[in-house]
């Protein structure tokens, strides 16, 4: 007698990736899109909110410092596709307001931006989304980037030629000066003990400045003394989220991150990806819990496979070329897509991030669609569970290191004190 | 025979910062940093019609005496983020911000403010502010290293570099035509190549025009130099000058800098900062004045702020006691630092602060109560109203930036009481008329200003 089926003990953590009107770069054309509505709050408010209603674990923004482009060396002077955005952090802190449960996790460049005012912008993201936060870092690597701020000049190398000695070396200090970006973000976040924040009548004190910490960052890159202007934020530490494609960003993501989105070709590729996860893990020597590996995949869907293919064949007549991605293409009907998800998850997987083609169409169909069916399976949520973004992930909200040091000092004096106050007394009296 | 046209009174909202003027220990006082206090001040502006919210902006906490402060309320979020998610629980209050030009660079400040812009379609503005000090510098990668004397330099090229980046986008570039597939009308929009003394940056913005075309620019410099900037760049100056004559002063000195740069004296706007206090009756009002006096300086900070004039540790006297018999330290460092140096010449202030302690007696607190009162409008509604539509009449401002001593409540009793009767003055909108702040200031739009100041510039 065959045991009765049971519904997977994880479910899957389910994301999705905003960037204009989609991932394709004809998306704009597509007769759902709003091209129009690109820069206006009530576009990014309503996407915010129909993500919600799938009881999506968290919604990703794209951004970068320059114009969007084909190439890497600057804009490619396009006119068909859609250029010009808005800062990741801002539409994120819009979308606060409007939506009660779900993650929103801003990117943020490393490269030219300040440590500090990273650190004070996703602190104050989650107060205003009470413990929702997310930060996905990302480098820059375009000179015309780097030209925008005028503080460094980055090499006008061929990125594309990724074994060369010069883009190896340019990659490997974006993404150390990366690491060092979160490790002060992280220092600038826990600066604050919880109960800092004393407003004391007796001694008139707002604050125990004791519990105040510098963070007295000294790297390659910069120094930062703080600490934080803003008291520590709801969840503690928000949550960090890396894309990362090979082993350079992988170590990056298992030293700074929380979450990481990989981009496997295919099911058989699945093992392979969360193979080198845990293999930068182990490298750099991660503490703590391992990272949650959500694969990225970019999906086109439709009522029938056929309707999602020609649909998809229609963009890429109308850009001109077939679309291309570093994540797989998913073409099809919602209910092959949860069953994809399944599969693919059973290979080590804790979720997906997926990035819809044509956002207006397929952020519809994630949540009409999808999640109904991964639901019908037991593979998702039914509802919201109360929480900060990181408990959703199983990560518990963490003490600041520095209340920590300051306990075991205080346990590893117990045994000197006695002697000291004496001394204290001593010295009173004379 | 129509009576002479009444200036309206610009009204805006400043939330309670980190000075002892905010009361944190008053049961009514709730959080500065949970995101309900900015919604309650906000909406509450809006409720009131006010024309924007007014926001400050921390990089350092404050040390006295080489330790953080801990008497005053500590703690504040980043500014652009708050004003944005404002944007999402208003919809017609203008949204300011307080953005220092030595800590930000002038690429990612413009595009966040444009941002700001497009997101709360058109309520941005942006007040200016640079600062030199070494100590805020050891929180950022730049450092420090701006010479007092050039901070007005780089506030101006700041201003100047982000209007560069802002008109770097025609109003009609995205064409968005899904049938022809033209998504932009140039190749390349955003071009800008800037080369000046304190910024070398070219390139393509990535934010298109955004509705204001410009945010509005706020300034608070007094000095010489800030004044001719403000005339040179600013929409609006955030001045400290609110006794009417100083004030009268300070407004037809502004006012008449204005016409250099090819703009009219109702294109830039002066809004003292100003607190008041409220009561059933003149007395009422009064008794409660002097209870907020007391609350603002406690016998710790009474001692506090001695020590900022002093420049020396006070915390063996009585704050009951009588002032120090010692002399202000003129030749030390600052002991303060992460906010402006109070006093310019400490020893003439300290013996003006000794005459009126021995004229009437007062104590340590006393007299620091007596000497640091800013400007309060203090008395009924009907009082107030009066008072603060008089000094826009007669010229000693355009309107005030309100600063309330209670977060996030302090403004509520202003809205209830005194909006009704400036608006019954007809000094006060009733409804909003436009979307905009620049709308709601009256100030030409950007492709205006623009034309003017190209215009004064080749005459």
């Amino acid at each position: 007698m065959p045991a009765p089926t049971s519904p997977p003990s994880t479910q899957l953590h389910l994301a999705v990736a905003l960037d204009g009107t989609g991932f394709h770069p004809a998306s704009w054309r597509h007769a759902s899109a709003r091209p129009q509505e690109l820069f206006r709050a009530s576009y990014w408010g309503g996407l915010a909110r129909t993500a919600e209603l799938g009881l999506l674990d968290l919604l990703t923004i794209e951004d970068g410092f320059g114009l969007q482009s084909s190439r890497n060396d600057g804009p490619d002077g396009r006119t068909d596709q859609v250029r010009g955005r808005l800062d990741a952090v801002q539409i994120a802190s819009l979308m606060g307001p409007v939506t009660s449960h779900i993650g929103l996790v801003a990117t943020a460049i490393t490269t030219h931006t300040e440590p500090f005012h990273l650190a004070s912008a996703f602190s104050t993201l989650d107060y205003i989304c009470r413990g929702r936060a997310g930060w996905r870092p990302q480098v820059s690597v375009r000179p015309s980037d780097a030209a925008h701020v005028g503080r460094r000049t980055l090499p006008a190398i061929d990125l594309a030629d990724r074994r060369s000695p010069e883009v190896r070396a340019l990659v490997q200090e974006l993404f150390d000066e990366a690491a060092d970006v979160v490790e002060v973000v992280r220092r600038l976040w826990d600066s604050w003990e919880d109960d800092a924040i004393i407003r004391d009548q007796a001694t008139g004190r707002f604050i125990d400045r004791d519990k105040l910490h510098y963070v007295d960052f000294e790297g390659d890159f910069f120094t930062v003394k703080g600490p934080s202007i803003v008291p520590r934020p709801p969840q503690g530490q928000p949550l960090v989220a890396a894309l990362a494609h090979n082993r350079v960003p992988f170590e990056f993501a298992a030293k700074s991150a929380d979450v990481v989105f990989v981009t496997p070709a295919d099911v058989g590729d699945v093992a392979r990806w969360v193979g080198n996860i845990r293999r930068a893990e182990a490298t750099v020597e991660r503490a703590g819990t391992p990272l949650k590996v959500l694969a990225d995949l970019v999906v086109f869907l439709g009522d029938t496979t056929a309707h999602a293919e020609a649909a998809k064949a229609q963009l890429d007549e109308l850009d001109g070329a077939p679309y291309t991605s570093d994540a797989a293409l998913f073409v099809g009907t919602p209910d092959d897509l949860a069953d994809q998800l399944v599969t693919w998850q059973a290979q080590g997987l804790d979720g997906f991030r997926l990035r819809p083609a044509v956002v207006d169409r397929d952020l519809d169909a994630i949540v009409d669609g999808l999640v109904p069916a991964l639901q019908r399976g037991g593979a998702f949520r039914t509802a919201y569970a109360p929480g900060l973004l990181r408990e959703r992930f199983g990560l518990g909200r963490p003490p600041s290191r520095y209340a920590l040091a300051a306990a075991t000092s205080t346990a590893a004096a117990t045994s000197t004190a006695s002697t000291k106050s004496t001394a204290t007394t001593t010295e009173d009296l004379a | 025979m129509s009576p002479k046209q009444k200036k309206q009174v610009i009204l805006a909202a400043y939330f309670p910062g980190v000075n002892n003027t905010t009361v944190w220990h008053d049961p009514r006082s709730k959080s500065q940093i949970e995101f309900d206090s900015f919604i309650h001040l906000a909406q509450t502006a809006e409720r009131g019609k006010l024309d924007f919210f007014f926001l400050a902006e921390g990089l350092r906490l404050r040390e006295q005496g080489g330790k953080i402060h801990d008497l005053d309320t500590v703690g504040r979020p980043d500014t652009l983020t708050v004003l944005t998610a404002l944007a999402s629980v208003t919809t017609h209050l203008g949204l300011a911000g307080t953005l220092n030009a030595t800590f930000h660079e002038p690429y990612e400040m413009a595009r966040q403010l444009a941002t700001l812009d497009h997101l709360s379609g058109g309520r941005a503005a942006w007040n200016v502010v640079t600062s030199s000090d070494a100590f805020t510098g050891e929180n950022f990668r730049r450092g420090g290293f701006l010479d007092h004397a050039d901070r007005y330099e780089r506030a101006g090229e700041f201003v100047r570099t982000a209007r560069e980046l802002w008109d770097s986008w025609a109003e009609d570039e995205i064409v968005a035509d899904k049938e022809t597939g033209q998504f932009l009308r140039d190749g390349a929009p955003g071009a800008f190549s800037h080369t000046g003394a304190q910024f070398d940056i070219h390139g393509h913005f990535n934010v298109p025009r955004s509705p204001q075309g410009h945010p509005v620019i706020l300034q608070a410099g007094d000095s010489e130099g800030g004044r001719e900037l403000a005339a040179a760049t600013a929409d609006a100056i955030f001045s400290r000058h609110s006794i009417l004559g100083p004030a009268q002063a300070f407004y037809q000195d502004t006012k008449g800098r204005l016409a250099r740069y090819g703009r009219r004296r109702d294109d830039m706007k002066i809004l003292p900062g100003v607190s008041f206090v409220l009561g059933d009756s003149p007395d009422d009002a009064a008794e409660k004045a002097h209870v907020v006096r007391r609350q603002q300086v406690s016998p710790q900070t009474a001692i506090l702020l001695l020590e900022q004039l002093w420049n020396r540790d006070l915390s063996a006297y009585d704050p009951e006691g009588p002032l120090p018999e010692t002399e202000p330290d003129v030749s030390a460092t600052s002991i303060i630092q992460g906010r402006t140096r109070m006093y310019d010449d400490a020893l003439a202030v300290a013996a003006r602060w000794r005459q009126v302690s021995e004229a009437k007696n007062l104590s340590l607190r006393d007299t620091v109560i007596e000497m640091t009162r800013g400007h309060t409008f203090v008395g009924t509604a009907g009082q107030v109203a009066e008072a603060m539509d008089d000094f826009v009449q007669q010229d000693g401002s355009d309107g005030f930036v309100l600063a309330p001593h209670l977060t996030p409540t302090g403004l509520d009793d202003f809205v209830d009481d005194v909006v009704p009767l400036l608006q019954e003055r007809g000094v006060l909108r009733t409804e909003y008329e436009t979307t905009t702040l620049r709308g709601h200031l009256g100030l030409p739009d950007a492709a205006q200003a623009r034309r003017q100041r190209q215009h004064a510039a080749s005459a």
